[in-house]
């Protein structure tokens, strides 16, 4: 079984009664798609969940990025978006002199941050100061397709809940398609299969019932 | 002698396209792509952003670049070509860049390149058409907001009657080339060239011609999108 | 696409690449002498006179034989010559930019040039037309599609593969009938990188990007050297790099299996 898949340019609405969402446009009195998605209608909203595509951030987003560059007073940080995003030493949980940045982090470290401020020509800032903020000193990142990303945390978080209970990793979803996992080699093995396979099945239903099946349960 | 009883050298009537086949998502690193056979040509286009322009000066505050390069490969043509742009491959990645552009959101995107590479791995009459045609499957591939999926196609004259989708030889031996791109929702022309020699009424039924072409050809390329998703089987 | 790999490889990729390594066990769950599959295929590129597509594991290249006739060097006036050349086209990775060959392309091509040339794989003295006037001149051409580590063996499998299917274009040339172009046993190439004191062959990318060291060593038809390439930063002992050309005489072994002898088209009627 397959959702409604749509392409740029498909017709998914009629303007006279749904309002363009997510991934649409409206030309004369036709909506119409501007992605390779899944079709969605919310309320009188007609969407497009794409199924491929760059990390797009938002405000407020739980990111993991890779540090890129160190200044004085700052780093700039990659956070898998078409933008590298900044942060301050005034965002981080640590207390420093200016040109000691390079004490708390390094080029190639990673950490959790949260997405605080775009401006509009997408300079982006990020934060460590608040909860689940962090940098990683351990386990793996994974990286997959953003656009799958809602898949793998599922409705209500159902789908993370499986993965963790099945695989009893340690698992930190970003919003940015990196993915930060921990445990038992074996465990980690099988998950990466498992997240692979939600990468490459988003689009069909039933997938929570075979990724069950295939995490052995 | 090109036509002979209404039959084309290679077998085809004057309103008919060469045998196409269309793969999207074939390549592993890019983050779009597909692979296209056109006749004789042989294509490989890749897509690659929004990604940041850099050197930074280049950026465009209000807008992505869209930035195609089109390429052959030296094995691709009957003398060997030697690596690198000349003109007229230089002159094909600006027309192509535009003609890809004009559908594309770029708005959504400030201070990025999309950058979208068309390699022609063999070829044979038409490979501006193929190249266009391969990269805009490769854009979709690529998730990149479209207003519509660009498709390209050609018509000319031979033997002074009007055809679909020239062959080398009617391309060296023929009268007029006119490959056209097209949006093809609304039928607006984003990429037209001609040489040659054509009547005006020559030219608005060989500019009908190319258009049908391109709707074919279009359905061929929808088609080749929704089969990557479809080939995952439930067992 | 399926992994978007991060930009500079992160900290703790190393260290969990390192862990790996201590335990003697690769990212991708190989061991330290396993290739990933390979995969070829001939005679794709009908304008070409060889062709042909080798795949191993994600990364994909593109042989292609171009034959024209040209003048031979003066020290070796009934003898053919060859030229190989390697394009990194930004197609096949985020990381390649176009403009003229990098140094890497120039190193991966001579590489692929000397195993090729070395074994005399080509039989250049029957590749005279009219001697001090004329001979063929064969361009490899090497084109890299899809880059996912490994290009040294990806590429020589590629161009012998290449080779073994190649028409010399008599008739073009108003020379008489086309032929196949006579060709001997062709090298085999293996390729190891090292990181972490950790020895593995056929790197991908993650390793490679991480790699202290990397050794090339062409292979002919009885095990013997024609061709070798130590790249990179770092180093290797003797024992090692004697180690590494006894590991490579095994997968030589299996490789040239997939390759065969001779030109294919020598028992075809074109």
């Amino acid at each position: 079984m397959m959702r409604e898949i749509v392409l740029p340019g498909s017709i998914v609405g009629d303007a006279k009664s749904k309002l363009p969402g997510k991934g649409t446009f409206k030309e004369g009195d036709k909506i119409y798609s501007s992605r390779l998605g899944i079709l969605e209608e919310k309320g009188k909203y007609v969407n497009v969940i794409p199924l491929s595509g760059v990390y797009d951030p938002n405000v407020g987003d739980t990111v993991i990025g890779v540090v890129q560059e160190v200044f004085k007073n700052a780093w700039i940080v990659d956070i898998n978006a078409p933008y590298p995003a900044f942060l301050t030493m005034e965002e981080v949980p640590w207390k420093m002199e200016y040109g000691e940045t390079y004490k708390y982090l390094r080029v190639g470290d990673v950490i959790v941050a949260i997405i605080k401020l775009i401006d509009e020509a997408r300079n982006i800032e990020i934060t460590m100061k608040s909860k689940p903020c962090r940098k990683i000193e351990d386990g793996i990142i994974i990286e997959i397709q953003p656009s799958k990303i809602p898949r793998v945390i599922g409705k209500n978080a159902s789908m993370l809940n499986i993965l963790k209970r099945y695989t009893k990793c340690w698992i930190f979803v970003g919003q940015n398609g990196r993915i930060w996992i921990k445990g038992e080699d074996e465990n980690v093995n099988l998950l990466i299969k498992a997240l692979r396979k939600i990468e490459k099945e988003a689009h069909t239903f039933g997938l929570t019932e075979r990724i069950i099946k295939m995490l052995g349960g | 002698m090109l036509i002979k009883d209404g039959i084309r050298i290679d077998g085809r009537k004057p309103d008919e396209l060469r045998p196409i086949k269309i793969e999207a998502g074939v390549l592993y690193r890019a983050d779009g792509s597909c692979y296209l056979e056109w006749g004789g040509n042989k294509i490989m286009a890749a897509v690659y952003g929004p990604r940041e322009a850099l050197p930074r000066h280049i950026q465009d505050p209000t807008k992505a670049l869209v930035n195609a390069r089109y390429s052959m490969a030296s094995f691709s043509v009957e003398e060997r070509k030697r690596p690198g742009p000349d003109r007229r491959s230089t002159e094909i990645s600006k027309v192509t860049s535009e003609a890809l552009e004009s559908v594309i959101f770029t708005e959504l995107f400030p201070r990025t390149t999309i950058d979208i590479c068309i390699e022609v791995l063999d070829a044979e009459a038409g490979t501006r058409c193929a190249g266009i045609t391969a990269a805009a499957v490769a854009l979709a591939d690529a998730g990149i907001p479209m207003r519509d999926i660009p498709v390209a196609c050609a018509a000319g004259k031979v033997d002074g009657v009007v055809v679909l989708d020239l062959t080398s030889e009617e391309d060296k031996e023929g009268e007029a080339d006119l490959p056209v791109a097209i949006a093809p929702r609304t039928e607006e022309i984003l990429l037209l060239q001609m040489d040659g020699h054509l009547t005006y009424k020559e030219f608005e039924e060989a500019l009908e011609l190319a258009i049908k072409g391109c709707k074919q050809v279009a359905k061929l390329q929808r088609q080749a999108l929704l089969n990557k998703y479809k080939t995952f089987e439930v067992k | 696409m399926e992994i978007p790999e991060v930009k500079r490889v992160s900290a703790i990729k190393k260290d969990y690449l390192a862990r790996l390594a201590k335990e003697k066990k690769r990212p991708d769950g190989r061991s330290a002498d396993e290739y990933r599959p390979i995969k070829i295929e001939r005679n794709i590129i009908k304008k070409a006179e060889g062709s042909a597509r080798v795949k191993i594991g994600n990364t994909m290249v593109l042989a292609g034989i171009k034959l024209e006739v040209g003048e031979p060097y003066p020290d070796s006036p009934e003898e053919g010559a060859m030229t190989t050349s390697a394009e990194l086209p930004p197609l096949a990775s985020p990381e390649f930019e176009p403009g003229p060959p990098t140094p890497d392309a120039i190193e991966l091509a001579r590489v692929v040039d000397r195993g090729i040339r070395e074994s005399k794989y080509i039989p250049f003295d029957k590749l005279c037309i009219e001697p001090g006037e004329k001979v063929w001149i064969v361009f490899i051409d090497l084109h890299v599609l899809d880059y996912d580590g490994n290009l040294f063996d990806a590429c020589s499998l590629a161009a012998s593969a290449a080779l073994q299917n190649t028409i010399i274009p008599n008739e073009r040339y108003g020379l008489g009938e086309n032929k196949p172009l006579p060709v001997g046993s062709p090298p085999v190439s293996c390729t190891f990188v090292k990181y972490e004191n950790f020895i593995v062959v056929d790197p991908c990318l993650e390793e490679e990007q991480i790699a202290q060291a990397r050794f090339t060593v062409a292979l002919d038809k009885n095990g013997d050297i024609r061709a070798m390439q130590k790249g990179l930063r770092g180093s290797f002992t003797i024992d090692e790099i004697k180690n590494i050309i006894k590991r490579a005489q095994i997968h030589a072994k299996k490789i040239r299996k997939l390759l065969g002898e001779g030109n294919g088209k020598e028992n075809q009627k074109s």
